[in-house]
């Protein structure tokens, strides 16, 4: 049972007059407020309940501060009006004016009219309420169309477009309008900045912090490098302006698109998968929500997109999606899809065929979905080298240990052109000049990669006709203006004696596995150039 | 990155007199720790010779040849010939051409 209140008082009657309705009102009279009101805890509500007929407030007996309040302001009858059991309101009147008392036709007449009013009141209220719940349905309504704008004009307009790769993003916001974003930030040297968001909350709201965050986050990110560091920065301005017990999660990654390499930082988003084609990964970082406490630090990682990997950065719609049995779609889930499909360009058609299937047609989407998928693509002259064929030029991130890919990698193109023992010269001399490359020349910098190019060269035969002659190899680093150490032969007794370093074995291996080596280099590059001759296989 | 990348492993056992060093994956500086461990072990055996076993080894680049003089220099110092089974034909001649086989016995 709810508190009554708002009586109201006859102004040109003498007290006392006071009714909650059916006061006539003529010209000369004036409808004033009096100052009673009835907890929903008096004991007069439930006399009511038990009584609900017309009664005399000064014979009643009861203990109530309702009563009290009504005798002092003149009230002498009580109306109660009841519609389908339930007490909807009172008809409050002071003394008749004639000064006489209420007969038993009074109470008669005010049973009748009771019996009357009740009804209509009940349907005058249920109207006024339905009034006002289809102007908060507007009212909610017209917020989702301002939040969903809002989202709408933070989302990127266009994918980026990047030579060599391909991305994608797709965005589904639940009913309620969600809290996630996407963005990309293209810097001046070439690489293009990734983040996907989760605001908490909904709404207006969300759609707020969201502008909010994009912006902290973009402005950190022209002054910023390091993604770790754009977070701790967009943490601290963010934890002074969100309201209370809203925060974000928020990933952030720089890729850089000459090599693939990919530098990231995680404030609580859901882990990112990177797959390779010996697997999928999480991309780990640790670090806190942004909003929640000032002063976090974040984690930075670092990996490389090989050619045919891809990473999915997503939100938790997808992965916190729930089947008929309530069971999660999980990240185990996700994971183990990724590991099926190695093709990015259809990953997000594949993954919502999945969830679809997962939680079956009747499914009410929960919250927002959020999917961004970059794959590097497949290089282009990843086939062998061939006669007549442009030389094939590809980059190596500068990382201990990637000398093994520009090994194999060179095994690939130009297998077919070199017996086996030949072929292991020559991948042993292409693994030093790129570990000297990217470890002295580039001091393994993963944003200055090694750079190969490879080259069948031709020569014209005593017939007239072309054939191909050597096989060449370039290895170019980024160190030049220093000049470089000749292969000197290693003095292996005095390494022994412990005269010099057990080391410095590089330079002097290339030189033993190839058939000439020669080196060039200006203000800011250094080259090695690997040569193994045709002619030679031939005649031994 | 996605280099196949085998990450190095070894092991000693003690055959008759000679302590055999099981080598597997790739020597290269990740190796060091592991290798220089391992060669002590062998060492505290005392065995009359030690043998690098390379039969599972894919890859040696410069620094791990590095690695291996270093192991020459201590087993020289103690008086304990080092002979090497299972190295590829082209290990064979890098070993040949940087005159590790001059100091190692290859068998």
């Amino acid at each position: 049972m709810t508190t009554f209140r708002g009586f109201w008082r006859n102004k040109t009657t003498m007290e006392p007059a006071a009714t909650v309705t059916a006061v006539a009102n003529t010209p000369t009279t004036e409808l004033i407020p009096i100052d009673l009101e009835i907890a929903s805890n008096d004991p007069l509500l439930a006399y009511i309940q038990q009584h609900p007929t017309v009664f005399d407030v000064t014979q009643l007996k009861l203990d109530s501060p309702a009563v009290t309040a009504m005798r002092q302001v003149g009230i002498r009858l009580v109306v109660p009006l009841v519609s389908q059991g339930e007490l909807i309101g009172l008809i409050n009147l002071g003394e008749r004016m004639s000064d006489q008392e209420y007969s038993s036709d009074d109470h008669k007449l005010m049973s009748d009219l009771a019996t009357q009013a009740a009804p209509a009141l009940r349907i005058a209220q249920l109207v006024q309420q339905q009034k006002l719940e289809a102007i908060e349905r507007e009212r909610i309504a017209q917020e989702l169309r301002v939040a969903r704008l809002i989202q709408q004009t933070l989302l990127p307009q266009a994918l980026p477009a990047l030579a060599g790769w391909g991305v994608s993003a797709y965005y589904q916001p639940a009913r309620a309008v969600g809290g996630d974003f996407y963005d990309f930030i293209y810097f001046p040297d070439g690489k293009v900045g990734f983040i996907v968001a989760d605001v908490t909350d909904k709404g207006v709201p969300a759609a707020l912090v969201m502008a909010t965050t994009r912006t902290l986050l973009r402005t950190a990110a022209e002054r910023l490098e390091s993604p770790g560091a754009v977070l701790a920065r967009t943490n601290d301005v963010l934890v002074q302006e969100i309201p209370p017990k809203m925060f974000v999660t928020c990933f952030y990654a720089i890729l850089n698109p000459a090599t693939g390499h990919l530098r990231y930082a995680n404030a609580g988003h859901d882990v990112p998968y990177h797959y390779t084609n010996q697997g999928v990964v999480e991309l780990r970082a640790t670090g806190m929500p942004l909003g929640l406490m000032p002063g976090m630090g974040y984690d930075e990682k670092e990996t490389t997109l090989a050619p045919s990997d891809y990473v999915l950065l997503y939100s938790d719609g997808l992965v916190e999606a729930h089947n008929p049995a309530r069971e999660m779609f999980s990240f185990t889930h996700l994971q183990a899809l990724l590991a099926t499909h190695a093709d990015g360009a259809t990953l997000h058609e594949f993954l919502l065929a999945e969830l679809a299937a997962f939680t079956g047609p009747a499914w009410e989407q929960e919250d927002d979905v959020t999917l961004v998928t970059l794959q590097r693509e497949e290089t282009v002259n990843s086939n062998q080298l061939s006669v007549n064929s442009e030389p094939v030029e590809f980059e190596i991130p500068s990382g201990p240990g990637n000398e093994r890919v520009a090994m194999e990698r060179v095994a690939e193109l130009v297998g077919d052109w070199l017996p086996a023992p030949r072929l292991e010269k020559l991948k042993t001399a292409v693994a030093e000049a790129t570990m000297n490359a990217m470890e002295h020349g580039n001091q393994y910098d993963p944003d200055k990669p090694a750079r190969l190019k490879l080259f069948l060269d031709e020569t014209a035969t005593s017939t007239g006709s072309v054939r191909v002659a050597s096989v060449r190899v370039t290895i170019t680093d980024q160190g030049g203006g220093q000049p470089s150490p000749a292969a000197a032969t290693p003095d292996l007794a005095a390494k022994l004696a412990g005269e010099q370093s057990p080391r410095g074995w590089g330079l002097f291996l290339i030189k033993a596995m190839v058939d000439e080596m020669r080196v060039h280099q200006d203000d800011h590059h250094h080259t090695i150039e690997l040569v193994m001759h045709l002619a030679d296989q031939e005649e031994a | 990155m996605t280099e196949k990348k085998t990450p190095f492993a070894a092991a000693t056992k003690l055959a008759e007199q000679t302590a055999v060093i099981l080598m597997r994956g790739e020597i290269n500086q990740d190796a060091d720790a592991a290798l220089t461990a391992t060669y002590a072990d062998a060492a505290q055996m005392q065995p009359a010779t030690i043998t690098l076993d390379f039969g599972g080894v894919d890859y040696i680049n410069s620094t791990g040849i590095a690695l291996i003089v270093g192991l020459l220099a201590k087993a020289r110092a103690a008086h304990i010939p080092l002979t090497a089974v299972g190295l590829s034909d082209h290990y064979r001649e890098i070993f040949t051409i940087t005159r590790l086989s001059d100091f190692i016995e290859i068998q």
